[in-house]
């Protein structure tokens, strides 16, 4: 029980004093996971809608294949990309196992699928409605998709924030790949794990605040961005 | 009136239109020379929205042709707008909802903007302009598809029940854009199964039951007395299957 409120107090003190290690971890995890859902989306957000939109031999199989990526364990990402990224993988010679940037390709790879099948089927249903309106005036393909986007923007920033918060939450991945190394590629997650197996709770508990706030302020986001595009659209 | 319009005469010629092995449009001929307004006329199933979207060419034929004056379907829909039964609006304003059309037709933004104003003037909507278009009543969302369509300034307009859902009131209103639209000289084509909008509106009638046309003949004289034994049944309010 003392060892708990000692924890408690020692978190209290590490959050309050703004501690610059835990700050730099902080910091770290935000930037690997931001990168990581930045780059997911700019791939993810038109292949979605290409999927939705365009009927090809297999489609349903990519479907399926992305709806079943969504529940990919973290922990076969980060072995994976490991054994790519490995000295003797065939891309070791770029050198970036154990960096952020491993760690930010990693995070890609789980949060791509998320953002890519919710994007499908955002598009799919809004299409069923849109779709004899865009063909009477005449809307070529581009022009669909990005009237579609645009119009499904609230929940598709849902799925964007539902892939951060995937990311952020994750330490399979990011440890195997990243290996936690100090003032280099430790992040919240991959701290909490290690501090807490040393027996150095307040420091695990003050990033495990943290980042319960960092979940409860993204969903927050998500239902104001829902309500807020509620009322202006829908 | 004829000569002046490019896409007449509106030539359909043994058109069928089968959907998952079912025959919805069988074999339908007709011309229409006119301008002015042109009624769809039919219980529920006839086949009208579906000849309404052959005529557009949103819908490929299963057989037979349909030419706009000296063009194929396909070639004119830019030179035609349609508006469906339920309002298809996106998920912007009211000004927005226009401006998607017009920027699909690459205008400048200035004229787009004198376009838009012009438009929602017409339909009497300049006060619900910035207005997300999905909040908007009934009657003022069909009002802003029709509104939408005049902004492209089509030569041809085809409507699909488009006060099938809506009340007295706000029909009242809508009636009164599309008769403006036929009276500006454009060709209006509207499918109905209300006998009474019918009368209200139409110059001309054509007759449809079970994806075949039984009657086309000027309003007038299909009010006063079709020559298709059905078609009288149906004007005197029988219910007719």
């Amino acid at each position: 029980m003392n060892e708990f409120s000692n924890a408690f107090r020692t978190a209290a003190h590490l959050l309050v004093e703004m501690d610059p290690g835990l700050l730099e971890v902080v910091l770290l995890s935000l930037r690997v996971s931001l990168s990581a859902v930045i780059l997911a989306a700019v791939f993810a957000l038109p292949l979605g809608a290409f999927v939705a939109l365009t009927p090809f031999p297999g489609r349903r199989g990519v479907v399926i294949l992305m709806n079943a990526m969504m529940s990919l364990p973290p922990v076969v990402v980060g072995l994976v990309i490991y054994l790519l990224l490995s000295r003797t993988g065939p891309l070791g010679t770029t050198g970036l196992l154990f960096t952020p940037t491993a760690m930010i390709i990693a995070q890609c790879v789980l949060v791509f699928p998320i953002i890519a099948a919710l994007t499908r089927q955002t598009v799919f249903d809004l299409h069923e409605e849109y779709d004899e309106y865009l063909r009477s005036v005449g809307a070529g393909t581009r022009q669909k998709i990005a009237t579609l986007l645009w119009d499904g923007r609230a929940r598709l920033l849902t799925a964007i924030l539902a892939g951060f918060g995937r990311a952020i939450a994750e330490v399979g991945a990011v440890i195997i790949v990243g290996g936690n190394i100090l003032h280099s590629t430790r992040v919240m997650t991959t701290t909490i794990a290690l501090e807490t197996s040393k027996g150095d709770l307040g420091m695990a508990l003050g990033l495990g605040i943290i980042l319960v706030l960092i979940a409860v302020a993204v969903n927050t986001a998500v239902v104001t961005i829902g309500g807020g595009a509620n009322q202006r659209t829908v | 009136m004829q000569s002046q319009h490019h896409m007449l005469p509106l030539v359909v010629n043994g058109v069928s239109y089968v959907a998952n092995g079912k025959a919805i449009i069988e074999d339908v001929s007709f011309t229409i020379h006119d301008a002015g307004l042109t009624i769809l006329l039919g219980p529920n199933g006839a086949g009208k929205s579906s000849l309404l979207k052959l005529c557009h060419g949103l819908w490929p034929l299963s057989s037979g042709s349909i030419r706009w004056g000296d063009a194929d379907v396909q070639d004119v829909k830019q030179k035609q707008a349609m508006v469906f039964q339920r309002p298809v609006l996106l998920r912007r304003s009211a000004a927005e909802n226009v401006d998607h059309v017009l920027k699909l037709r690459g205008a400048s933004s200035a004229e787009r903007a004198r376009v838009i104003e012009e438009s929602l003037q017409w339909a009497g909507l300049a006060n619900i302009a910035d207005m997300p278009a999905r909040k908007l009543s009934g009657g003022e969302q069909q009002s802003l598809t029709i509104a939408r369509a005049w902004a492209l300034n089509p030569e041809v307009l085809l409507l699909d029940e488009p006060t099938a859902n809506l009340d007295p009131a706000a029909t009242r209103r809508v009636e009164d854009l599309i008769r403006s639209f036929a009276e500006a000289g454009k060709k209006v084509i509207m499918a109905t199964h209300n006998i009474a909008q019918a009368r209200r509106l139409a110059d001309e009638v054509l007759f449809l039951n079970h994806g075949r046309l039984l009657e086309q003949a000027p309003a007038e004289q299909f009010m006063s007395g079709p020559s298709d034994p059905l078609a009288g049944r149906f004007i005197a309010g029988e219910l007719v299957e």
